[in-house]
């Protein structure tokens, strides 16, 4: 890895990783899969939440399912380097086929959520197949389109998405046959959670492992890993068909503890606003997401009480002001002020 | 025979709107190779300006359009100093980020002042009523808008062939690096013709403000069409976007009026295809 030179360097910028002179691949794998302290500190901060914050449990359920989606587009933006602008296809796809699986089949939440994944896994693995051959703008024109249409197919086939009214009827049985929906959202925040929990521990086993590792020298350099004998675009439609999964689940959270879906789930906006969560947070980080969507969430639920027109217009000129001044997001202006004060020292 | 003649009538006026709106959008990639997916957003205010000079201030039609083909290549050429400029080669995502940014300032700033709502634009009476052909007749407006589009086709056409700037954008977009070297002032030129393209942006987003509808989401509702056109068409060329906007405008109007209950459906479909088969637009350089 330390041979190939940086192709990117300001995505290099943000992976800071140097490997020690004498530790065999292996080893320095192992070394960063170990868990450190300071990355049980958000699921602390989740825990306290519960019982501090009981007011807020459904802004904490929204903020825990856009940390999944985040995380999940982090697998493929962050981690593989693909540009996408279509990421909300798969959560809406998860939501749709989530909500109308409870509406149609059965209230049954698990099976709910496997059903969510499965049907955006179905959908990344198939578009991945044909768009991951390109690359630049037509990549990020097919990520686009093909959210487009799976918009225009669930506003038209209103018979069973519900079009533009949204999705009705979804009723969600207890989870486990115990534990109910309640009114507080206590049940959705400690289901979220424990999805989130599950997805976290997968995506950084799935990151550190060499698979992970394979994704960052395709995203450094894809030339030098075609020459080195990676399949390169298998594994690039293998991350995608797990990240598409994620976000379906997420999308299925959604549907699940709000009980309706609407088009906005696969909308251009949506899109965007998780992309702009990962990156204010710090991309291909995995924590990034963690940061950016609870900020995002907070911030929106705040500001948007104030001049709920106006919310956008400052994302917006922070978007511009962080993509000219703090490349990196605000774990990357954390590292560089600590690497600062170290350096004082 | 009905039905097609009505199709072809309209999907041309479409296609001439999408046209003068994205040919601006395929010089600022195809020259700088700049992911500017803020380009609807010159349209959007091309549009604004447009239709509150004429309902507010009463101004005539011709005279807002060419009011806001000024102000908007004004503000674009400010924006391109300033901002886009600093990203030139920078990375893909970054570009696509900063100019998101673009797109929500630009529609909360809109929603502020304007409201939600469309605005609807009053039409002048010379373009409101009917233009008899003997064989059947058509709509003033859109065949107003064919015409206008064919002049505006033919003015660059003859600008990019014929003049000596059309020359020195044309080697700039072959060959940057030799363009350079002999002496062509390519900033200089990067802005003008930025300019130029915002503003027929905006040009376009005044003249088709009865067909697309001027509101504060624009700039992303339509996004994927401006994108389509262009990559379809291929980067840094006039003729490859003139093709893909027919394409979108023919393929479009026929869809919604032969099958409304599958809507944009099919042309997606096909624009997905498209791409596919060639990944750098019909009349892209591989």
């Amino acid at each position: 890895m330390a041979s190939v030179r940086p192709v990117r360097t300001s995505l290099t910028a943000l992976f800071n990783w140097r490997p020690s002179s004498n530790a065999s691949p292996v080893e320095t794998l192992i070394r960063r899969h170990r868990l450190r302290a300071i990355e049980l500190l958000p699921w602390i901060v989740a825990v306290a939440a519960y019982y501090f914050l009981p007011d807020y449990l459904s802004l904490g359920s929204q903020i825990l399912i856009m940390i999944l989606f985040a995380l999940s587009l982090d697998l493929v933006l962050g981690y593989a380097g693909i540009v996408t602008l279509g990421h909300s296809a798969f959560f809406g796809v998860g939501a749709y086929a989530a909500g109308i699986y409870a509406a149609r089949v059965s209230g049954e939440p698990l099976s709910g959520l496997l059903v969510g994944a499965c049907a955006a896994a179905a959908i990344g693995w198939i578009s991945g197949l044909i768009i991951l051959r390109t690359q630049g703008l037509a990549l990020l024109m097919l990520t686009l389109a093909i959210t487009a249409l799976l918009a225009e197919a669930a506003n038209k086939a209103s018979f069973i998405t519900g079009g533009a009214d949204g999705l009705q009827g979804v009723d969600i049985d207890p989870v486990l046959g115990i534990f109910r929906f309640d009114m507080f959202g206590r049940t959705a925040y400690v289901y979220c959670l424990a999805v989130l929990f599950l997805g976290w521990m997968f995506a950084r086993r799935l990151v550190h492992s060499p698979f992970g590792q394979s994704l960052i020298g395709i995203r450094e350099n894809a030339n030098r890993m075609h020459a080195i004998g990676s399949p390169v675009r298998r594994r690039l439609v293998t991350v995608y068909t797990i990240s598409a999964a994620l976000a379906g689940i997420a999308g299925a959270l959604l549907a699940q503890t709000t009980q309706f879906v609407g088009l906005t789930v696969l909308g251009f906006q949506r899109s965007g606003e998780i992309v702009i969560m990962l990156v204010f947070g710090g991309i291909g980080r995995l924590y990034g997401a963690f940061v950016g969507a609870s900020l995002y969430m907070i911030a929106q639920d705040q500001l948007a009480k104030l001049e709920p027109e106006f919310w956008y217009f400052w994302i917006g000129l922070l978007l511009v002001v962080l993509v000219m001044f703090a490349r990196g997001g605000v774990l990357g202006l954390i590292d560089r002020t600590l690497r600062l004060l170290r350096r004082r020292r | 025979m009905e039905a097609l003649t009505s199709i072809l009538f309209h999907g041309l006026a479409y296609a001439m709107i999408l046209y003068i709106i994205s040919v601006g959008l395929s010089v600022t990639m195809g020259l700088m190779g700049f992911v500017n997916l803020a380009h609807g957003v010159f349209a959007m205010a091309g549009g604004y300006v447009t239709v509150t000079l004429m309902n507010r201030y009463a101004v005539p039609f011709g005279l807002a359009l060419l009011a806001a083909f000024i102000a908007v290549a004004l503000v674009s050429v400010i924006l391109e100093r300033t901002l886009y400029a600093r990203l030139y080669g920078a990375d893909e995502l970054e570009q696509v980020l900063f100019t998101i940014g673009l797109i929500f300032m630009a529609g909360a700033m809109v929603r502020y002042f304007w409201g939600p709502l469309p605005q609807p634009i009053t039409l002048p009476a010379a373009l409101s009523g009917q233009l008899d052909l003997g064989f059947r007749s058509f709509p003033m407006y859109r065949s107003f808008l064919i015409v206008v589009g064919f002049v505006l086709i033919a003015l660059l056409w003859f600008g990019v062939e014929r003049t000596n700037f059309g020359a020195q954008l044309r080697a700039a977009v072959d060959n940057r690096r030799m363009a350079e070297s002999i002496g062509i002032d390519t900033r200089r030129l990067f802005s003008l013709a930025f300019a130029l393209g915002s503003g027929l942006a905006a040009l376009g987003g005044g003249l088709g403000a009865d067909i697309l509808a001027i509101y504060p989401g624009y700039a992303t509702e339509y996004l994927v069409y401006f994108l389509m056109v262009v990559a379809i068409g291929g980067l840094g060329s006039l003729r490859g976007p003139f093709i893909a906007a027919l394409l979108l405008g023919f393929g479009d109007t026929a869809c919604k009026y032969l099958v409304p209950e599958l809507g944009s459906f099919f042309v997606f479909v096909a624009m997905i295809g498209l791409l596919l088969w060639r990944p750098s637009g019909l009349f892209g350089r591989a």
